[in-house]
């Protein structure tokens, strides 16, 4: 393994890391749309706090899936081909998530305006549920064929759908749940923030059953605990650390703590798989056929130019990215209904 | 039998309709940057207030066509991974470069641009404010560049080398990636034709509404700004598309051929058939109505020199390739593909002269010329149209070639991917697509109807806007 190699291995980390962070919370708004809010004044107040935000966030998604392409092009197309229905309804999810703030701004009636609103809802709950799927999925050893060096993942309903799985879904989803109502205490006033507030404190009980249910069955399902006992156990406990920390701005009204408490358990999940996979990137049930860093990687030539161009990019794309931040810092009020 | 359609034209059909279906909101999207970008740096230097009203109202559709736009580019990055895995081995080298810079320089440039231009029009100076469309727009078109990269490698491939292991393909040249000659003239007929797409449809939607009898000088403004771009863009492409005849002519003779209809090397000087009855079995034509000179013209610029026919290319073919594969492409298809791209382009420049003759200030005509307001209605369409032929033109025509010369579509395909999921996925893309296509010229239509004075902010979601005078309470 290269050092190159290595280098990419960890952008991908860091890309996906800043997508879950990012995207995690403009799904977390969404879903509280249905949870939190109580009336379409405070649908509105809720959408009007990722409106500027959500097509940046979510190029995080493309930008980890273009890197993904560029630096490792086998798992890429393993990976993809692989769980072929996920992420097609990943998509799906995305697609009417994506169409739906544009086209609720437009529509006349409350009716309309509903669907468009259930629209960012659904869409708003799948695509997290589908990739926490994907993502656990890929802990666990998969049916692979080496198909002539193409690494193909034949992955049965099972490798898909089981109990690891579903729970691993469940828990992306809660986390990006807590990390938007996190994000709604810091950029509105009035009830939201303080219903937002007091859901947190209580989800946050859910989340740490979640956690050691999902503790528990990464050890029976995986071998990362045996492969990496260390950082891996590590990681779990930084995990329920970032949990409490958001609880504890929940209940003490510190709503900058919780937000970074939320958004670093979604990013040590993040890390937990990355650092549980390395070095392979996809596990064989044989693990003679579990393709590696070493070998699903680009070349070195084209490693070294992505490794140039996201070196001058990357930063110069930050920079106007967080100035829109800056911008739109003003909380927003609830609507004179 | 339905079932009898295997995975591979499954997977065809799918990358067709799922890129065409992307293709009607791109170019749509780019030109609409464009025009609204000019109509709001109009107002930058006139201070008319009209201007503004015209960059807010033509950014609403441009708004609609964008967000149409960008949720099905998602389909088409995670595509080649789902159904073309092998394709995206093969490729990884050289593909995934290119679709990762377009992320980093475009996307993130057009996505964060685009949303501070939607909620910072009481908030930033009018030239600032200005910049951050011009901004969309460049985002918009580096990206173009960047994916058509791609694309032009499939087409005529340079800077790589195959890897003798693995048998795929490794980058040795990245400049000579992004300086393909392909690119070159690939990417400004693109671009104009982006830019023609958008100028007519504004064109015709305004032409619609004077029809109506709808608020005549701001549309009759529109509709010669949206001409004059639509004009200067529409000889461009044509221009440009003059520069790719020339170009695939020796690069990929088969399609040239195809494209003219030719099965037996013509004569020297080469006649030009307008139209022909063409007989893919007996590779014959029949019913010809020909223009002489004009091949030769059109081909080299001269008064003679004869074009290969594809049986000749055929032999050529096999000869290097090997005859095992049919080399021959859907000639009907990219015969009559080719006609509407180039007649309707002709035709729309004359549309384009005669609105701009007839509208101008001097002596303004246009309202009394109902024929030319239904004309101009009419050609909205067209540039869709034509923009759909041209792509058919080039991806149809490289036939059997994914990667031109190197990798077949057929070995292109995932070898894990199902028919049933192809079914499955298909169905549903297609009732997605006519749900969002439906949707989106309905809300087009309202914008419309609703006209440039419609109280933007109660129309447009005061709401979502966080710099509503409400937002500010701390
Ligand atoms: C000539 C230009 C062009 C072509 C050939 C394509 N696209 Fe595209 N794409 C754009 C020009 C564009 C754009 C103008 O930048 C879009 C369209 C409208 C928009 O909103 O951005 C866009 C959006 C868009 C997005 C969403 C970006 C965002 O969220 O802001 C993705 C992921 C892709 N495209 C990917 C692709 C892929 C993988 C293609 C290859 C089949 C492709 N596009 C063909
Ligand atoms: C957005 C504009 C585009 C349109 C409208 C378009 C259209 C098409 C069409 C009609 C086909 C033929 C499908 C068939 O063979 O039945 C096709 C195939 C294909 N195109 Fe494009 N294309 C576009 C852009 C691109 C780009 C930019 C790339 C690559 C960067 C690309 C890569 C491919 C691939 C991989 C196939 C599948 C293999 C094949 O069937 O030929 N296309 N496209
Ligand atoms: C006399 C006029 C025109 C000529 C001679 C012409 C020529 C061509 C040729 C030869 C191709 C195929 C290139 C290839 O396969 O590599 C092409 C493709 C294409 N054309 Fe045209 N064209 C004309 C007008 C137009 C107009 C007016 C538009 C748009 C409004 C347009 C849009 C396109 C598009 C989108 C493609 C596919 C992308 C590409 O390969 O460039 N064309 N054109």
């Amino acid at each position: 393994m290269s050092g190159l190699q290595l280098l990419w291995f960890l952008l991908l980390a860091v890309l996906f890391i800043g997508f879950f962070f990012l995207e995690g919370f403009d799904f977390g708004v969404g879903m509280a749309t249905r949870v939190l809010a109580r009336d379409e004044n405070e649908r509105t107040q809720l959408v009007a706090t990722i409106g500027p935000h959500w097509d940046g966030n979510e190029v995080w998604l493309i930008t980890a899936g273009g890197a993904m392409f560029a630096s490792y092009p086998l798992w890429y197309a393993s990976l993809f081909s692989g769980f072929y229905i996920l992420f097609f309804l990943v998509l799906v999810g995305l697609i009417v998530r994506g169409v739906s703030f544009e086209f609720a701004a437009h529509a006349e009636t409350p009716r309309g305006r509903n669907i468009w609103r259930w629209a960012l809802f659904v869409g708003s709950v799948v695509p997290p549920f589908l990739l926490g799927m994907i993502f656990t999925a890929i802990m666990q050893p998969l049916p692979i064929a080496n198909d002539n060096g193409a690494y193909n993942v034949y992955a049965t309903f099972g490798d898909q759908v089981n109990l690891l799985t579903v729970v691993g879904g469940v828990a992306v989803t809660l986390l990006c749940l807590m990390h938007g109502l996190n994000f709604i205490r810091l950029k509105t006033t009035g009830p939201l923030r303080d219903r937002a507030r007091r859901l947190n404190a209580k989800l946050a009980w859910v989340l740490y059953a979640g956690e050691a249910v999902f503790a528990v069955l990464v050890f029976v399902f995986t071998d990362f605990f045996q492969k990496r006992p260390v950082s891996t156990s590590l990681i779990v406990i930084l995990i329920v650390c970032a949990a409490v920390v958001m609880h504890v701005g929940a209940l003490q009204n510190k709503e900058l703590l919780s937000f970074i408490g939320s958004g670093l358990s979604l990013s040590l999940v993040v890390g937990l798989i990355f650092n549980g996979l390395f070095p392979r990137v996809l596990i064989g049930v044989d693990p003679a056929n579990s393709l590696l860093i070493k070998n699903a990687s680009a070349s070195p030539l084209t490693l070294s130019i992505m490794t140039g161009v996201t070196c001058v990019l990357l930063p110069i794309a930050l920079a106007y990215f967080i100035w829109a931040y800056v911008v739109f810092h003003k909380r927003i009020a609830p609507l004179n209904s | 039998m339905l079932f009898a359609i295997d995975v591979l034209d499954l997977a065809r059909f799918q990358f067709a309709m799922t890129t065409v279906f992307h293709f009607f909101f791109v170019p749509f999207s780019i030109g609409m940057a464009l025009v609204t970008a000019i109509m709001e740096t109009l107002f930058v230097l006139k201070k008319d207030e009209m201007y503004k009203k015209m960059a807010k109202f033509w950014g609403k559709i441009f708004l609609l066509s964008f967000a149409v736009g960008v949720v099905t580019g998602i389909i088409q990055e995670f595509q080649f991974g789902m159904n073309w895995s092998d394709y995206s081995r093969f490729m990884g080298d050289i593909f995934g470069a290119p679709l990762a810079i377009e992320a980093l320089l475009a996307f993130f440039l057009e996505s964060t641009f685009i949303g501070l231009w939607m909620f910072t029009w009481d908030r930033f100076k009018p030239a600032l404010h200005a910049v951050m469309i011009w901004l969309v727009w460049l985002g918009t078109t580096l990206s173009a560049i960047w994916i058509l990269a791609a694309n032009a490698f499939m087409q005529h491939p340079t800077g790589f080398a195959i890897n003798s292991e693995t048998g795929r393909v490794k980058l040795v040249d990245f400049m000579a990636v992004i300086t393909n000659p392909q690119l070159w003239v690939e990417f400004p007929h693109v671009i104009f034709g982006a830019f023609t797409t958008a100028g007519f449809a504004v064109a015709g939607m305004a032409a619609w509404q004077l029809w109506k009898k709808r608020d005549a000088v701001f549309y009759t403004k529109s509709l010669r700004i949206g001409l004059w771009v639509g004009l200067v863009a529409v000889v461009a492409a044509m221009g440009m598309g003059d520069l790719q005849t020339r170009f695939i002519i020796k690069d990929q003779p088969m399609k040239f051929a195809a494209t003219e209809g030719i099965y037996k090397d013509t004569g020297d000087p080469a006649a030009w058939s307008l139209v022909e009855l063409i007989d893919t079995e007996d590779h014959t034509t029949k019913a010809n109505i020909e223009v002489p000179y004009l091949l030769s013209i059109l081909s080299y610029h001269k008064l003679h020199g004869s074009v290969k026919g594809m049986d000749t290319v055929n032999k050529e073919l096999e000869a290097k390739y090997g005859k095992d594969k049919n080399y021959y492409v859907p000639v009907k298809t990219l015969f009559w593909s080719f006609r509407v791209m180039a007649g309707g382009g002709m035709l729309l420049a004359l549309v384009a002269v005669l609105g701009l003759f007839f509208s101008r200030a001097k002596n303004n005509s246009l309202a009394r010329k109902r024929w030319l307001l239904v004309t101009l209605g009419l050609t909205l369409w067209l540039p869709f149209l034509i923009n759909t032929c041209g792509w058919l033109i080039t991806e149809l025509g490289r036939y059997p070639w994914t990667v031109y010369g190197l990798y077949t579509i057929a070995d292109s395909i995932s070898p894990t991917t199902t028919a049933g999921q192809l079914w499955f996925t298909n169905i549903t893309y297609f009732l997605i697509f006519s749900l969002l296509g439906g949707v989106m010229i309905y809300y087009c239509r309202r914008v419309l109807f609703h006209g440039p004075d419609a109280d933007l902010d109660t129309d447009y979601g005061v709401s979502a806007d966080p710099f509503a005078k409400e937002a500010f309470v701390k």
